[in-house]
């Protein structure tokens, strides 16, 4: 097997990511702090097979989000992560 | 705007099996009632939660089936070998059974059917889930845009939903099912026999000024070389959405 | 939260069989090896790997691959403990000693911190990797180790949780204060002891 195949899209992260934040975050666009890129979080690299969610530039590689969700406290690491554009979004519904 | 004022907090639930359909030998479709449900978009998953007596706890991802005018949400999962869940969701839980469940989430994977953008569908085994909740929406929505699925078995055995995704493509001019029958095909079989590659994709594909809208979904390695070989053909990556469902028994 | 819900006939993929001795608390043995990852599986040829001990010594340390296997390697079997629960009994492994390693350094340094190929770290008291409680494994299972399970080679440290078992490890870097790696910067405890369930910071 190979470990590549561990990787997801930012998808995989909604639920998580649904927990912290009050808006849906795949649509939201995160700019890379290594280099710069600017990337739908659904885009992104996910690595969740892990003890925590890891969320990598599509780009460069470089770590932008981290989620570590242990008893009953979350920490979040946005270090690599510059800025983040939430585009507010409505509830789903039967359009 | 009181709707979008009122965020519903993401929280576990309990649904109710009412139904499972057989689809092929490892893959069945259940069928829940959620009370409080809010609906859903044609893409999203929910996150499933099983608990053991003794507190032990496994979680998965699975896609929505049902499009989001059916009463009742459907879920079809693929019991995978060495799984952990999907056995147990495949074989053990029977109607009245209750599960816990988280959603819907996913904004990334979502086609709601309001872009006029032709649609094209490509699916690997299971991968082809969230993708029916597109057909399904669009064959009750009357938002007909073009729309083509590329369907990836092992073989005719495998297909799931074969007889629905028929009739709909028999009943509708405008919908082009398209399957590919890697590893066993019937007597007489003229349609693409081998893996989902670049030639292949080049045939199926609108040319990339049509500016369609594309979902992929399946097994990395499928996705990887779909949505690689659709970046070759000059299809803008923005418009390329890709879902991957990571290595078996996850 | 539905608390207290239970899934009927649930039971997942433990192994109830083994004794609870070898067990620390809230871990389940598996038979499989799962494959965790925080990112890409990192492709080193032997011909550019080193191992190297720096930082707080008197002269850094450099092996090549030919340098590491020359040196005396032992055959190791451990019990395993992640932090995400699963543990594997009996495992082995063949691997250098960190004593032979860390013999050829002299250090003041109280901690070390271990850095890889990817990028990844994690950190450890210098006497939880001496006295016969830590490698440099090269081997799994009688084979050579696999890229997806750390290979060329990883650090192999059993009396903590797995995380600390740094995959893709090319050396050491001594230094006098404790510094948190990879994981321990984003939650997860300095040290680890899994009999003490040390898994997050302040447990």
């Amino acid at each position: 097997m190979d470990a590549d195949e561990l990787r997801l899209d930012g998808n995989a992260a909604a639920g998580l990511l649904r927990e912290l934040f009050v808006h849906e975050m795949t649509v939201s666009v995160g700019t890379c702090a290594n280099c710069r890129a600017a990337t739908k979080v659904g885009a992104l690299h996910v690595y969740r097979n892990a003890p925590g969610l890891v969320m990598r530039c599509p780009v460069c590689g470089a770590v932008m989000l981290r989620v570590v969700h242990g008893g009953d406290r979350y920490w979040v690491e946005t270090v690599g992560l510059r800025l983040l554009e939430i585009p507010e979004t409505p509830p789903p519904s039967s359009p | 705007m009181e709707g979008t004022a009122l965020r519903r907090r993401l929280i576990w639930r309990l649904a109710t099996l009412v139904d499972a359909i057989h689809e092929t030998r490892d893959v069945r479709s259940l069928v829940f009632e959620v009370g409080d449900w809010s609906g859903h978009l044609p893409g999203q998953h929910v996150d499933v939660r099983l608990t053991a007596e003794d507190g032990y706890q496994a979680q998965r991802s699975y896609s929505i089936a049902s499009a989001p005018a059916d009463m009742s949400l459907q879920l079809t999962v693929e019991s995978l070998r060495d799984g952990e869940v999907s056995p147990y969701l495949v074989d053990e839980l029977s109607p009245g059974d209750q599960l816990e469940l988280r959603g819907p989430v996913g904004g990334y994977f979502v086609w709601d059917g309001r872009s006029p953008s032709p649609l094209l569908l490509v699916a690997g085994g299971s991968g082809v889930v969230p993708l029916m909740s597109m057909l399904r929406h669009r064959a009750v929505s009357g938002r007909r845009v073009p729309a083509r699925l590329l369907y990836s078995s092992h073989g005719p055995d495998d297909i799931i939903y074969r007889d629905e995704l028929e009739r709909m493509a028999a009943a509708d001019p405008d919908l082009k099912v398209l399957h590919v029958l890697t590893r066993r095909q019937p007597p007489g079989w003229t349609g693409y026999a081998r893996r989902i590659d670049g030639a292949m994709l080049a045939e199926v594909a609108w040319p990339p000024e049509s500016e369609a809208e594309i979902f992929v979904c399946g097994p990395t390695a499928l996705v990887e070389v779909v949505a690689s070989g659709l970046r070759d053909l000059g299809h803008a990556p923005e418009r390329i959405r890709t879902e991957r469902f990571g290595p078996t028994g996850r | 939260m539905s608390a207290g819900f239970v899934s009927r006939g649930f039971r997942g993929r433990r192994d109830p069989s083994v004794p609870s001795d070898r067990v620390p608390p809230g871990q389940y043995v598996v038979s499989d090896f799962p494959v965790l990852s925080a990112g890409p599986t990192p492709r080193t040829p032997l011909s550019k790997w080193s191992f190297t001990i720096r930082g707080e010594v008197e002269r850094p340390v450099s092996w090549t691959w030919e340098e590491f296997r020359g040196l005396p390697a032992e055959t190791v079997t451990a019990d395993i403990h992640c932090v995400t629960k699963w543990s594997k009994l009996d495992t082995e492994w063949r691997g250098v000693s960190l004593d032979t390693l860390l013999d050829e350094v002299e250090t003041e340094a109280e901690y070390a911190l271990a850095f890889c190929d990817g990028g990844y770290t994690t950190n450890l008291p210098l006497e939880d990797l001496v006295d016969g409680r830590a490698w440099i494994a090269f081997e799994y299972d009688g084979a050579p180790l696999e890229p997806e399970h750390g290979g060329p080679a990883r650090l192999l440290v059993p009396h903590v949780y797995f995380w600390k078992s740094a995959k893709w490890v090319r050396g050491l870097h001594l230094m006098q204060e404790d510094e948190p790696g990879f994981w321990e910067s984003v939650g997860y405890h300095m040290y680890g002891d899994p009999w003490r369930e040390q898994r997050y910071a302040g447990d």
